[in-house]
Order: C-alpha cells, then sequence, then structure tokens
C-alpha cells in the first residue's frame, strides 16, 4: 500500500500545472534556448550526415581501390566505436591541436565545442548513412544501370540520374531509423557543455530542484521532435513513391 | 578508315571471349550490310546473347575485331559515346527506368547525353511512343504498364537516339504470348522502315518471316547460316537440324 501511494504520488498531474518553462519566464527562455540548440545541432548534422553518406556510397562504387578502402577504414572506425568517445576524441584530443592566435593575443579554440558536436554527430551517422545507401545502390539490378550504359550515359549520369534516386527510394526506411537515432543521439553534446536540451534542463533542475517535472519535460520534447522527423520522413517517401513499383 | 555504305556497318572478325577460362565466344565472323535484319538462334548457352552485348562494348572481348561503322568497338582509346549513339539496344528485361514516366524514359537520353533541345526532343518522343502504339500512355510509369507495353517503351527509348543498329536480346522472351505479337510488330515495322537489325530469338516463325540471314550458334561457334527459306527447310548441319527439330 506504501508503495502504490508513492506511485499514485509520483504519476499525479500537477507538476503539468506547475511548469517552471511554462510559468518563469527566465526558465521559459532557457528551455527554448536549449531546445532551438539542439534543432539546430539536430538539422546541421542530419544534412551533413545525408551528404556524407551519398559520397561515401558514391566512392565505395568508383574503381579506385585505394579510395574504396579509405571510406571502409572510416565507416568501421565510426560504427565500432561509442559516439560519446568519437565526441571526446574531437573535443579533446583534436580540439586541443586545432587552436588559432586570438586577438588578445591568447590560444583560442579554431572550431567551437558546437563545431565539433556537429562534426561527430554527422561523420557518426553519416557513416551508417554510407552503409544504408551502399546497401541501397546495390540493390538497383544491374540491367538498369546496363541500360543507361547502352543510352550512352556516362559513370556520373548514371549515378545521378539513375542509381541515387533508385537507391534513396530502397534506403528511406533504414535511413529513417538512423537519423531518428541521430537526434536523440543529440544528447551526448551535454558532455562537451554544448548548451542543448538535455544540458539547459539539468541546469534547471539542479537550480529549482524540479528534477521530475524536467524529465518529463525532456521525454515530451524529444517525442515531439521524433515525431517531427519521422512526419517529415513519412511525407518525402511519399512524395518519392512511383506509381506501381515495389508494391 | 572511314566507313561507307557498301561496306558491313557491323563486321565481327574471328571473336574470341571467355568468361574466366570458359571461352563463350570461339571466333565468331559475320558481316551485316546496313538496311539488314539478321537473327541469331540457338541453345541456351550457346553465346547468342555475349555475342550481340559484345558489338555495343557491354561486354569486352578478348580477341578478333568488331566494328560499328568503321568504328573499332574494342579500342580503349575508343569513345563509348560515340559508339552508342549508333547502336541501340533493347534487353529482355525491359530495364526501363522505373521512376520515370514513359515520356521521361523516352526523353532522358537525347536530353543528357546528346544534349538536345528539351521542345524537339518531347516533339520526337510523342511521335515515337505514339509508333510503339502507346499513345495515351506518356504519362504512366513503367510499374502500371503490361510486359509488352514497357518492352514496346524500351524500343521507343532507344530509337529516340536515332541509332543506325539496333540489337535486340530475347526482347520477348519474358512476354506473355499474347504480348509478344505485339513487340514483334513494332520490330517489323523497324525493319520495313530500313533500319539494320541484330535480333537474338527463339521466335523461329518470326525469323523466317522477318530475317534476311539466318545464323545458328552453338559452343561458341556459327555452325551455320543462311537465307531462312534455305536455313529452316534445308539445314545441312546435324547440330542445326537436331535443334530445329527439337524447336519446331
Amino acid at each position: 500500500m506504501e508503495f502504490a501511494n508513492t506511485l499514485i504520488d509520483w504519476l499525479r498531474p500537477d507538476w503539468f500545472l506547475n511548469l517552471v518553462v511554462i510559468s518563469d519566464d527566465y526558465n521559459r527562455g532557457r528551455y527554448l534556448a536549449g531546445l532551438w540548440m539542439t534543432v539546430k545541432l539536430s538539422v546541421l548534422s542530419i544534412f551533413f550526415s545525408l551528404i556524407i553518406g551519398i559520397l561515401g556510397a558514391a566512392v565505395q562504387g568508383a574503381p579506385s581501390r585505394a579510395l574504396r578502402v579509405l571510406v571502409g577504414a572510416f565507416v568501421a572506425f565510426f560504427r565500432n566505436t561509442p559516439p560519446l568517445v568519437q565526441l571526446y576524441f574531437f573535443y579533446f584530443a583534436i580540439g586541443t591541436v586545432l587552436r588559432i592566435t586570438g586577438e588578445n593575443g591568447l590560444p583560442q579554440p579554431l572550431v567551437s565545442n558546437f563545431g565539433w558536436a556537429v562534426i561527430a554527430l554527422s561523420l557518426f551517422a553519416g557513416a551508417l548513412n554510407v552503409e544504408i545507401f551502399r546497401a541501397g545502390v546495390e540493390a538497383v539490378p544491374r540491367s538498369t544501370v546496363e541500360a543507361a550504359e547502352a543510352l550512352g550515359y556516362t559513370r556520373l549520369q548514371i549515378y545521378r540520374d539513375i542509381v541515387l534516386p533508385l537507391a534513396i527510394r530502397i534506403s528511406l526506411p533504414a535511413l529513417g531509423t538512423n537519423l531518428v537515432n541521430l537526434v536523440k543521439t543529440t544528447t551526448l553534446a551535454y558532455a562537451i557543455a554544448v548548451p542543448e536540451l538535455l544540458y539547459i534542463s539539468a541546469q534547471i533542475w539542479s537550480e529549482d530542484l524540479n528534477v521530475r517535472e524536467m524529465m518529463n519535460v525532456l521525454l515530451v520534447s524529444y517525442v515531439g521532435l521524433v515525431a517531427i522527423l519521422v512526419w517529415v520522413l513519412h511525407r518525402w517517401e511519399k512524395t518519392l513513391r512511383i506509381p506501381g513499383y515495389g508494391e | 578508315m572511314t566507313w561507307t555504305p557498301d561496306q558491313p556497318i557491323v563486321s565481327l572478325k574471328d571473336v574470341r571471349k571467355s568468361f574466366g577460362t570458359v571461352e563463350v565466344l570461339s571466333g565468331i565472323t559475320l558481316d551485316v550490310m546496313k538496311g539488314e535484319v539478321i537473327c541469331i538462334i540457338g541453345p541456351s548457352g550457346s553465346g547468342k546473347s555475349t555475342l550481340i552485348r559484345c558489338i555495343n562494348a557491354l561486354n569486352d572481348i578478348q580477341a578478333g575485331s568488331i566494328t560499328v561503322e568503321g568504328l573499332e568497338v574494342n579500342d580503349p582509346k575508343l569513345d563509348k559515346l560515340s559508339l552508342r549513339k549508333k547502336v541501340g539496344m533493347v534487353f529482355q528485361q525491359y530495364n526501363l527506368f522505373p521512376h520515370k514516366t514513359v515520356l521521361q524514359n523516352v526523353m532522358m537520353a537525347p536530353i543528357k547525353v546528346l544534349r538536345q533541345n528539351r521542345t524537339e526532343v518531347e516533339d520526337r518522343a510523342r511521335a515515337l511512343i505514339a509508333k510503339v502504339r502507346l499513345n495515351g500512355k506518356e504519362d504512366a510509369y513503367p510499374g502500371e504498364l503490361s510486359g509488352g507495353q514497357q518492352q514496346r517503351v524500351a524500343i521507343a527509348r532507344s530509337l529516340a537516339m536515332n541509332p543506325d543498329v539496333m540489337l535486340f536480346d530475347e526482347v520477348t522472351a519474358a512476354l506473355d504470348p499474347e504480348t509478344v505479337k505485339e513487340v514483334l510488330t513494332t520490330i517489323k515495322d523497324l525493319a520495313a522502315e530500313g533500319m539494320t537489325c541484330i535480333l537474338v530469338t527463339h521466335e523461329m516463325g518470326f525469323a523466317r518471316e522477318i530475317a534476311d540471314c539466318v545464323y545458328f550458334t552453338d559452343r561458341g561457334v556459327i555452325v551455320e547460316s543462311g537465307p531462312p527459306a534455305t536455313f529452316f527447310d534445308n539445314a545441312q548441319d546435324p547440330r542445326t537440324q537436331q535443334f530445329l527439330s527439337q524447336i519446331l
């Protein structure tokens, strides 16, 4: 009975009526800034990870063995190491070497912690996108490519006009999963003090001692963000749908 | 060497081709004159498809020579585009671009490869689609068409490049019996207009009707060839006789 009461107490919805991120101007400003930072991290990382994925998959089909091995190594490295370790590696190992002398004569970092978070997250998700796109590229029938060759298309034209549009359609479900994961992984930027949603929330709950409320705010915020991404991907999938193909 | 129309438009001399250790073409020699229609028949695995794929350099060859309008096909310095402008190809599985409409499928190569004017290409594409009797299907996607319709789009797509020679690789082999006829009619129209056609086919009746010359290949060599009347009714080689007796 004691346990049940505690549970009911915990589930009481009055936290919702007493949210500092709504009622308090200062905290609301901070929350929105954190949310905006998470959105920026997500959008930029998604954008660059897609570019890395497309370029990487193109190179993996290229004739140059050296380039293929290089991309293979890149994928293996980023797929088989923890993203948090990658982030630390960029921020603490490379970030401390890459310094310039500022106007005041003191050394300062060339890339900000936000910059490193975007780079690390893009590379991490990009490595997985390379594999996802490659699987899509390999699923495009060889005979379709041959038909384009027989019509005089160059390698680049075939990749751009035939292989890529088909490969993207084949890759979309796997790509969606990876991009949703990427949005969730932006919370790791907390570790290098990027003031994103989790970081800001932790600040708020340590000042206002409202861990439970902020946890709920956090979870609802991420569900909302992911829902928007899934909706966008769904719309994209719908516009790309070809009548009579793959049905 | 410049090519003149009194010389063979396509000429193969002692062509040899192996996949690994398996020799698929063991010395093929044949000439095709402009406007001629030739049919290549033979059992599965006799190298028919490989033979015509070599003509537009989809497969390379190990020895011998292939020329198309005097162009040395196997020259490593060959500009493949110049070859593929001359030679159109239609495949067994149609191989249309599934994400493009019928009209786009026909228009894409002239615009992207030949960099021709879009409005001119569109006029020509619509005329070609009408010619293969697919008016009204311009905006359909390949997945919405029957096999026979897709194959006719593939023919129109190839013709949009204004080739001098058309290669047909078992183009009716994947079709329902009732749609075979519509594709064969399209090819017959083309041949009647003087298009040089090289066909690999299992349609013996069609070969007899349309071909100027029939070639029978077996185990990588041309066993026998001749005009259809003599070839089908008076085959000399026992292998040809055996093949024809099984199939006719």
